[in-house]
């Protein structure tokens, strides 16, 4: 097998260390081609890592279901009345709708005031359930998240964003255990939050303040009401028909026209996340092309080189054919040739590109730390791509090789051996 | 060993047919030592070609053994030439990369020779053209007279049957010449036929036959005793550089 015995690596080794620049040049325009894929791929998974990191940990497969008012009369029911859920419905879509997998009712209303002694602010207080925190995508600093037995026995504590604290709170000062009043209410705090979202979205969710949903109910008048559903779809179900399958329930319970999307509406977000990333499907394979593209004139290069190569070469290559030399092994030597240097060219513009990116990602300021580009974190490259650059680089060598090689055997021995 | 029978081989130039080789008849025995002798153009070249295998012919039959050689692929035409068939140039063919070693050993590396193996028999060829001393050096660091030994010791390191040589000393001085037509006889005398081209008489002197070429034909074919390559004068060859002597 020609790839593994050293005999063929030392001729072929011979045969491009006897021209050194023709060598170097050749594999400079392969060593940029690959180079330039690289860079490309790792920007392109910056710029992905960036926007997708808007969605900051949010479940992907988390949708929304909420209430509005009926558009269109149905079971006797006019037309603007107002959809309500409440514990009932939350019970009924546990018991009955299986391709949910954690489902969060949620009571939200405006933005109280939260007071402590003579500080005052409004913030987004909301009644959630711990299951929220499944689907949000919160990093707590201090204490804890809301549990099981705050939700059971509708404790009067609160979970606070980092934005809460700020305002509330001296720099320095502990919020643990220290009591703020909502809309009224005395709250004990026993979590600090942060978001792992980047930008606009982050701020917004900061300003949060979260609390049990029995205790949201009972303090602010709020009955057994639940604002809106958060939930995430079950494994194996997509976000959409998890979200159709509530909806359905909910508008059957509340008698609404089983296609009223005013009445019971929702939204999900893997919907949107798969726009995005459609979008960067078609960036990838753009850069793909770009990068192919120049890896392509990289190799027309090596294949040109290898031509002049086998015209300069066709004496020895006479002489190598009259003294035994099989036209076979006359053509693998060229593509061998030719697939070498494209291998270690590319190779090196491999590990070169993977170093450029490697670096300005070690530049760049840490991903979730404020400042520097948000649109573009962690650029990086996928060994599947790196792997994929190197197969498509062996697979142009060898096809650049391939007509020099024939050109090389064209040519009958005497001929060869006469053109000196 | 080799049976020619009616050769016959054209060229064409444009819409010219250039009838080079016109019915040759041609039998070589083992071991025997031939000049071929002819004007430029007699068709000396084209016939050593299809000797060697290097091209093909256009009629009539070449016969190797009693083995029918015709219209041979590409393939199986190089097998035998590397199994059969040793050759040696004018402008001697070095590859000029590879050392002396390295040169004579490349027909091996095509017989995939191991490595080990096929370096200790190039040197001992290279020691049998009295070139031990210059394994390392490459080609262009050697006289004439060592590249033309180089390619004798390359020719001969596969063992072929028959040794083709075009002009080998064409392009050496008469002492060079003498030394190369010396190691061919030495060649000769362990059983492998040589076949020279050459215009030389004096060259054809020391070998045993001598064919003469006219027009692509056979003209004369003669056996003689040969003269020894060294030690005696041979006229023609001792007073004039044989370019010169070819010449006139």
């Amino acid at each position: 097998m020609i790839l593994f015995d050293r005999d063929h690596w030392q001729e072929i080794l011979e045969a491009l260390a006897k021209n050194k620049l023709r060598t170097l040049l050749t594999a400079f325009g392969v060593f940029w081609g690959i180079f330039l894929l690289v860079v490309l791929l790792g920007a392109g998974n910056g710029i992905q890592n960036g926007v997708l990191r808007q969605f900051g940990g949010v479940a992907t497969n988390s949708f929304f279901v909420w209430g509005g008012s009926t558009s269109r009369p149905w079971a006797g029911l006019k037309a603007g009345r107002w959809v309500m859920f409440d514990n009932d419905d939350t019970a009924a879509i546990r018991r009955e709708v299986p391709e949910v997998g954690i489902l969060a009712p949620r009571a939200s209303r405006g933005m109280p005031n939260v007071v402590r002694g003579t500080k005052l602010n409004t913030f987004r207080v909301l009644g959630d359930e711990p299951a929220i925190f499944g689907i949000e995508s919160l990093r707590i600093v201090r204490g804890r998240f809301l549990n099981e037995l705050d939700l059971a026995e509708a404790r009067k504590v609160a979970v606070i964003g980092s934005r809460p604290r700020e305002v509330l709170f001296e720099p320095g000062e502990d919020p643990l255990g220290e009591a703020i009043e909502i809309g009224g209410v005395s709250f004990k705090v026993i979590g600090v939050f942060e978001s792992r979202q980047l930008g606009g979205s982050a701020e917004w969710q900061q300003q949060t303040i979260y609390v049990p949903l029995s205790t949201y109910q009972q303090a602010f008048n709020y009955r057994d009401r639940v604002g809106y559903y958060a939930a995430t779809a079950a494994p194996g179900v997509s976000a959409a028909a998890a979200q159709e399958k509530v909806a359905a329930l909910l508008r059957k319970r509340h008698r609404v026209a089983p296609d009223d999307r005013r009445a019971v509406g929702g939204y999900d977000i893997e919907e949107e996340f798969r726009k995005v990333q459609g979008l960067f499907t078609g960036i990838h394979a753009l850069m793909w092309l770009v990068g192919l593209g120049t890896l392509a004139a990289g190799a027309i290069g090596v294949s040109n080189i290898m031509l002049i190569v086998v015209r300069e070469r066709t004496p020895e290559i006479g002489i190598r054919r009259a003294v035994g030399a099989v036209p076979v092994w006359v053509m693998a030597q060229i593509v061998v040739e030719a697939v070498i240097l494209t291998a270690l060219a590319g190779l090196l513009g491999l590990a070169t590109g993977i170093g450029v990116v490697e670096l300005v990602a070690a530049l760049l300021p840490a991903a979730g730390t404020s400042g520097g580009p948000q649109m573009f974190q962690n650029p990086g490259v996928e060994p599947g791509d790196a792997l994929r650059a190197l197969t498509v680089l062996v697979a142009a060598g060898a096809l650049a090789g391939v007509a020099p090689a024939q050109r090389a055997i064209a040519v009958p021995p005497v001929v060869a051996l006469r053109s000196e | 060993m080799i049976q020619l029978r009616g050769i016959h081989k054209s060229y064409w130039m444009g819409t010219n047919r250039l009838h080079v080789l016109r019915g040759i008849d041609l039998d070589i025995a083992p071991g025997e030592f031939v000049a071929i002798m002819g004007a430029s153009g007699s068709g000396k070249s084209t016939l050593m070609n299809v000797l060697g295998l290097l091209d093909n012919y256009d009629e009539g039959e070449y016969r190797f053994d009693g083995e029918l050689y015709r219209d041979l692929s590409e393939t199986r035409s190089a097998r035998i030439r590397s199994e059969r068939i040793g050759f040696v140039f004018q402008s001697f063919h070095l590859i000029p990369f590879k050392t002396a070693l390295s040169n004579v050993a490349l027909p091996l590396y095509y017989r995939k020779v191991p490595r080990r193996e096929r370096l200790g028999l190039a040197a001992e060829y290279l020691a049998r053209v009295g070139l031990a001393d210059r394994a390392t050096h490459l080609p262009r660091e050697l006289s004439g007279g060592q590249q033309q030994r180089v390619a004798i010791a390359r020719a001969l390191i596969s063992r072929p049957r028959i040794l083709l040589a075009d002009e080998p000393t064409g392009a050496l001085d008469s002492q060079t010449s003498r030394e190369i037509m010396a190691v061919l006889q030495d060649v000769q005398s362990e059983g492998v036929a040589v076949v020279i081209v050459t215009h030389e008489h004096a060259i054809a002197s020391m070998t045993d036959r001598v064919i003469h070429l006219v027009d692509g034909e056979i003209a004369s074919d003669r056996r003689q005793q040969r003269r020894p390559a060294l030690d005696v004068p041979i006229p023609g060859l001792e007073s004039t550089p044989s370019r010169i002597a070819a010449a006139s």
